[in-house]
């Protein structure tokens, strides 16, 4: 056992670190701290500075543009990322669809597909939710119906992140309408261009544009678009939640928010005194840096774990989901909590926001959209449930 | 980073999980308590045989040379079987002292005795006045020619009941609360002046209150007059060491838990089977696990050279175990219903100790409080 960074990690987050500060826009980087987001085009070019320098995609098999870095390098980057803050790549391209298109694609989708996801050259989107089909995503019914060289695809997702940015999306539909339930489904990449394609966007408590609803009505899909095998879709799935929960821990991100927090602390007006003198604030503050490094440690323990190459993916996994996004949202109310009344401002409404409550910017909005996190990606309930059964064998 | 175990290490787990299952089920460990010592001289005899009581000495002292992570895998063990030996007490706690603060010749005649099972020590810290600060120290030390007259009370002393030498804490000068001027002297327990009242704390095990009437000890009985970076360090050690000692009995809280669960039918159909206490079981592991991941960071912290650093990394880790242990605790009694209530059961046990680990050292509030006086644990990499 060996508790330590070695010297080559630590030097390694240096450069991470001057890379970012020499190549990152400030102002962007000002945004993502007060909880703004990337826009498409300050996105695109970040992942293209990231991707010239071979970094847009660490965690890919060396061939398609992988670094080879150890797991516990890969921990930093995404850390330093989180910390910074600089936007991380586009998951649902280069951690949800393409890992589903290196594992089990053919060769003229890798080559066709991965490149362009690397470079954001294509933005992806996820389509497997339904109105019917939330934690229970087996029961789905979008269909695909093979015709000649193409399926015929039918249905409506939704929830669907960012779609409305979305030139492809990956869908889960059913090509066996009379198999069981996750038998029958198959995994099939859709050009959103294509007639038949619709989107409509819903706004989400924080104000924001989000997520979406995308119908779709005789879709042609050509049959080259299928991943793997037909009806073995809920396979690709699986494997791709799995990495979905993996990626959620985001501990660099609590702990840019809690550092931030700090920093608001030592102004945010406390009643006579600023926030930072405040006896029970400062419990909670020091309380929620303990969470951040426990979940750190835990995260440690399971990339190091995998390292190992004993085959099983290691069960604590299960845990990062869950206290990651807890830990994100309770860093969220205490955002709240140090900006204090000055959160009831509707900055989004009140532009340019009034100078007195140009500070507390973001933490109300952080607030409200971050309580998604206990719901996507496999609800912590669900997550319960999972280490119920699968780590304690209830 | 790497989080395997060497060979030895697994090998020294191994060894000691088999030892206890061989020789300290729960059965017999109710009946060590209930003997006239409350513990057992032929386990302290098998400890010194395994080499554990030499464990964290340095080998040039007459030790092994084990560190924090062999500590840690031995407290780990020790969580789950509870022994009632003042393991904790003569080894970690009186052992991390010596290391810190005896001369190496004091250090080669009695680390042998401790490795060899011949000496039980004490620290003889804690008053009245202290709660949870570290040098809050009104016995006092005054020379007297080649003597050193010492007065005061200490209260509960791990281990203080059976112990044949005390290590006291005693203010050789400076005010209650300062951290100059403390003085540590060994001192034999049947030196006259020293009175001792012997006690069974809540989870089965012995302390003992101390006080000292004009109590006359040799100058020599001095072995540091200016202790306070020891006695960080020690408790530093001594709070990792804590922390894995009750992973083990959380560990084994959950295990008793999710058997129970599997077992026990009600409604004609296993409890485990219904989702509120399946859930509530999830969050017992999850618990565990950051209470797991908690001290492994006490025990990185252990290797800091910066002492600040250190005391950060270890208070930290207590507080996330406090709270484990208190969520773990109740959740598991709770979710055995009747029987976890019983004295006959070995659930109850590792409440109580869980309960009693909370409140060593320093509590919740005390870990909260003095991370907020100091620079974010946020601030290393
Ligand atoms: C902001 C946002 C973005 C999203 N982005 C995407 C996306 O890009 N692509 C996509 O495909 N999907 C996306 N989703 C959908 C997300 O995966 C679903 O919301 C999620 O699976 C839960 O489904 P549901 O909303 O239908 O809730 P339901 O399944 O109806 O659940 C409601 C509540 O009941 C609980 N519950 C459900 N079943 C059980 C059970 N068996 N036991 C105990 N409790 C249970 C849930 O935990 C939850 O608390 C997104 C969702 C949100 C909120």
């Amino acid at each position: 056992m060996d508790l330590r960074f070695t010297d080559e990690d630590i030097a390694f987050r240096r450069e991470l670190r001057e890379f970012f500060a020499a190549n990152l826009p400030e102002a962007l980087r000002r945004k993502l701290e007060q909880g703004g987001k990337a826009e498409k085009h300050e996105l695109v070019a970040w992942t293209r500075i990231l991707n010239a320098r071979g970094w847009a995609t660490p965690h890919w098999p060396v061939e398609w543009g992988g670094t080879g870095w150890s797991p516990v390098q890969q921990m930093i980057f995404r850390d330093e990322l989180q910390q910074f803050p600089a936007p991380e790549p586009l998951s649902f391209g280069v951690s949800m669809v393409a890992p589903v298109i290196f594992t089990f694609g053919s060769e003229a989708q890798k080559k066709r597909f991965l490149p362009r996801i690397a470079n954001l050259d294509d933005w992806w989107c996820q389509g497997f939710s339904e109105p019917g089909a939330g934690s229970d995503l087996a029961s789905l019914k979008t269909t695909a119906r093979r015709d000649g060289d193409f399926y015929i695809v039918n249905g409506q997702k939704t929830w669907t992140t960012l779609a409305q940015y979305a030139d492809w999306i990956f869908v889960l539909a059913r090509t066996d309408p009379s198999a069981k339930k996750q038998k029958g489904i198959s995994f099939l990449l859709i050009d959103m261009t294509t007639p038949g394609v619709t989107r409509r966007p819903i706004q989400l408590i924080d104000g924001s544009v989000e997520v979406n609803e995308i119908f779709f009505d005789d879709v042609r899909v050509p049959v080259e678009n299928l991943v793997g095998e037909e009806n073995k879709g809920w396979d690709y799935a699986k494997f791709l939640l799995a990495n979905e929960r993996n990626g959620q821990a985001r501990v660099g991100l609590s702990k840019a928010r809690l550092n931030r927090i700090r920093q608001l602390a030592a102004a945010a007006p406390g009643g006579g005194a600023p926030m930072r003198d405040n006896a029970a604030f400062r419990r909670k503050l020091a309380w929620l840096e303990i969470e951040a490094r426990a979940l750190e440690m835990t995260v440690l323990r399971v990339v190091c774990s995998e390292s190992d190459e004993h085959g099983q993916p290691n069960p604590l996994s299960s845990i990062l989901k869950l206290r990651g996004s807890e830990l994100q949202q309770a860093t969220t109310e205490l955002l709240m909590d140090v900006v204090g009344s000055f959160a009831l401002v509707d900055v989004a409404e009140a532009q340019p926001a009034p100078p007195d409550v140009e500070w507390a910017h973001g933490a109300a909005a952080t607030y409200f959209n971050l309580r998604k996190l206990s719901i996507y990606g496999g609800a912590n309930e669900i997550q319960r449930s999972i280490i119920a059964k699968s780590i304690l064998g209830l | 980073m790497n989080f395997d175990l060497s060979e030895e290490q697994r090998l020294l787990r191994d060894n000691v999980e088999r030892l206890l299952a061989k020789t300290y089920d729960f059965e017999t460990r109710r009946k060590i308590a209930a003997g006239p010592e409350g513990f057992s001289r032929a386990a302290w005899a098998r400890y010194a045989d395994m080499g554990l009581l030499g464990l964290p000495f340095a080998e040039e002292d007459g030790g092994f040379g084990g560190g924090p992570v062999e500590t840690m895998l031995v407290m780990e063990c020790f969580g789950r079987a509870l022994p009632l030996e003042p393991y904790f007490a003569t080894a970690i706690l009186s052992g991390a002292l010596l290391r810190r603060a005896a001369a190496a010749e004091l250090r080669a005649t009695l680390v042998p005795l401790i490795g060899e099972g011949k000496l039980l020590l004490a620290f003889a810290h804690y008053e009245a006045q202290s709660r949870y600060l570290l040098h809050s120290i009104a016995t006092t030390a005054r020379r007297e020619g080649d003597a050193y007259r010492i007065d005061g009370e200490k209260c509960l002393v791990l281990g203080g009941a059976e112990a044949d030498k005390f290590l006291i804490s005693a203010r050789l000068s400076g005010a209650t609360h300062s951290r100059d001027g403390i003085g540590l002297f060994l001192v034999d327990s049947s030196t006259p002046g020293l009175s001792r009242r012997s006690y069974r704390t809540q989870d089965g095990e012995r302390a003992a209150a101390l006080s000292f009437a004009a109590l006359s000890v040799p100058a020599s009985a001095l072995i540091c007059d200016d202790a306070a970076g020891a006695i960080d360090a020690a408790f530093d050690e001594a709070l990792a060491a804590l922390c894995a000692e009750a992973v083990g009995a959380m560990d084994e809280a959950l295990k008793l838990t999710v058997d129970y669960l599997k077992t026990r039918v009600q409604f004609r159909v296993p409890l485990g089977s219904f989702q509120a206490l399946q859930h509530r079981a999830a969050d017992i592991y999850v618990a565990l696990e950051q209470a797991r991941s908690m001290t492994l960071f006490a025990v990185m912290g252990l290797s800091e050279s910066d002492p600040h650093r250190r005391r950060t990394a270890a208070l930290a880790a207590k507080a996330r175990i406090n709270e484990s242990a208190l969520f773990v605790g109740e959740q598991a009694v709770q979710l055995h219903g009747g029987i976890g209530m019983t004295m006959e059961y070995k659930l109850g046990h590792l409440f109580k100790r869980l309960t009693t680990i909370r409140r060593l050292f320093a509590d919740t509030d005390h870990c909260l409080d003095q991370l907020a006086e100091s620079e974010s644990l946020l601030a290393a990499p």
